[in-house]
């Protein structure tokens, strides 16, 4: 076992854990931050997107100690002062979610993705969302929900 | 997943120390092969060297008419940066999806020498040369089959450095359900002439066709190639695609890169 400490939605945390531990796992077993999920674990579906140093990556494809003195952003730490974000706001209002299981993984993503690019394209959009795989909705009310938090978070 | 020893190397010498003294070590880079293949028992290493903390492997620099990439640069700064070629940086942008390009790395993706995996195309096509911790090695002595490269035990790939080409492109077919080519197709011209490299579809792996690469030579053009057709003897076929349905798209997907090319 050994310490790792990093930041995660902006609280200092550390913890012991197993050089082979996921930080998926250490997220939702070792943090009680269930709101990240594990639909496929081999690295395809996107549900378990979190940000880390402000690049969206699956947690479930690197260790917790590579992820040593790093800043984590999960589904949890988008809200502030009991506001939504624009994103989670965006997927409420355009119905860009079903059974959600896909949707901390897309919203994480789709904040990555307008992060960088703020005058994003429909077919941007669509590009930038190829990692996260969603069962339910179609994929179309997403990318309204995108378009829509995009404009809101240009400001 | 596994039991294996985790070791952060700050610099290249301590990190190919490290792997060497090991059982069974292997470097990290962007985990986003080796790290699936522990969680599917494809690989069971007893020691991770993760490169991640060794700054100068990161990086692109360019300099007399040629760039080189340091092998931890994920495809994301690839395909961002405007100083490789644009063929480059368009092929960068197009592999896996988003985190995948934000975690994986040149230097990972050339050692796995995956046999549907576009840098190799990139790599044999652009005439690349590979640097390791050890010496240089070209691109065409440098993937030898399936998942082989001639890297020895322990040799840490340390930068590419591709030469500026006067005109490339590369076109892929994708897998929709993998993201990696089921054909990919990457043609340049330069001083080494025209070169063709075929990536998703030979027995052995990546590999350049000579014989579309003399059609091109003689009139470079994808007319050039109206006529052509490749044998589809040493391809893959799997339940993706036939060998044959296979060996009809690299004449379609070089047609388009030519085009491409302009
Ligand atoms: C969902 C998904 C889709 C993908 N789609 C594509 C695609 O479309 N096209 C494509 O080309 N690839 C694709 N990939 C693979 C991706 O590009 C990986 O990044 C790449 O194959 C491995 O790079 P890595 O940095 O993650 O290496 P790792 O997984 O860390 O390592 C891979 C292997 O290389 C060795 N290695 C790593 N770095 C070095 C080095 N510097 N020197 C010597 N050995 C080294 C490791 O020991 C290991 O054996 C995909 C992967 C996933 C998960
Ligand atoms: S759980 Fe990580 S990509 Fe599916
Ligand atoms: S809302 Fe159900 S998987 Fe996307």
């Amino acid at each position: 076992m050994t310490t790792v400490s990093m930041t995660v939605n902006g609280k200092a945390v550390s913890a012991e854990a197993a050089p082979d531990t996921l930080l998926s796992d250490f997220i939702r077993e070792s943090l009680a931050l269930t709101g990240t999920h594990v639909g496929c674990d081999t690295s395809q579906c996107g549900a378990c997107v979190v940000m880390v140093d402000g690049s969206s990556i699956k947690s479930c494809s690197i260790l917790v100690v590579q992820a040593e003195g790093a800043k984590v952003t999960t589904i949890e730490g988008l809200a502030s002062d009991g506001e939504l974000h624009p994103m989670q706001k965006a997927f409420h209002e355009n119905h860009a979610l079903q059974c959600g299981f896909c949707t901390p993984g897309m919203m994480i993503s789709a904040i990555d993705l307008v992060n960088k690019n703020p005058d994003l394209s429909e077919a941007d959009i669509r590009h930038g969302l190829e990692g996260n795989i969603c069962r339910c909705t179609g994929y179309h009310n997403i990318v309204k929900a995108v378009q829509a938090a995009a404009a809101e978070m240009k400001g | 997943m596994s039991n294996f020893q985790y070791m952060r190397a700050s610099a290249l010498d301590e990190a190919a120390a490290k792997v060497k003294g090991a059982e069974d070590g292997a470097v990290l880079a962007g985990g986003m092969t080796l790290l699936p293949s522990i969680k599917l028992g494809l690989s069971s290493p007893s020691d991770l060297v993760d490169l991640g903390g060794i700054g100068d492997l990161a990086g692109i620099t360019s300099a007399g008419g040629s760039v080189t990439i340091g092998a931890m640069t994920c495809h994301a700064d690839v395909a961002n940066s405007g100083d490789v070629p644009p063929a480059l940086a368009a092929m960068a942008s197009g592999i896996g999806d988003r985190q995948v390009r934000n975690r994986g790395t040149i230097g990972g993706s050339i050692a796995n020498n995956d046999p549907a995996a576009d840098y190799p195309a990139a790599c044999l096509a652009l005439g690349a040369t590979i640097n390791t911790d050890q010496r240089s090695i070209a691109a065409d002595d440098f993937f030898t089959g399936l998942f082989e490269t001639a890297l020895n035990d322990g040799e840490i790939i340390t930068s590419v450095s591709f030469p500026t080409p006067d005109k490339a492109a590369y076109q892929k077919f994708t897998s929709p359900a993998s993201r990696f080519a089921l054909v990919g197709v990457f043609v340049a011209a330069g001083s080494d002439g025209v070169r063709v490299a075929v990536t998703g579809c030979g027995q052995g792996g990546v590999y350049r066709d000579a014989d579309l690469e003399s059609a091109l030579a003689a009139s470079f053009s994808a007319d050039a190639l109206a006529d052509k057709s490749v044998s589809s003897d040493n391809l893959l076929s799997d339940i993706h695609a036939a060998a044959d349905y296979r060996a009809h798209l690299i004449v379609e997907m070089t047609k388009r890169a030519v085009a491409a090319c302009g």
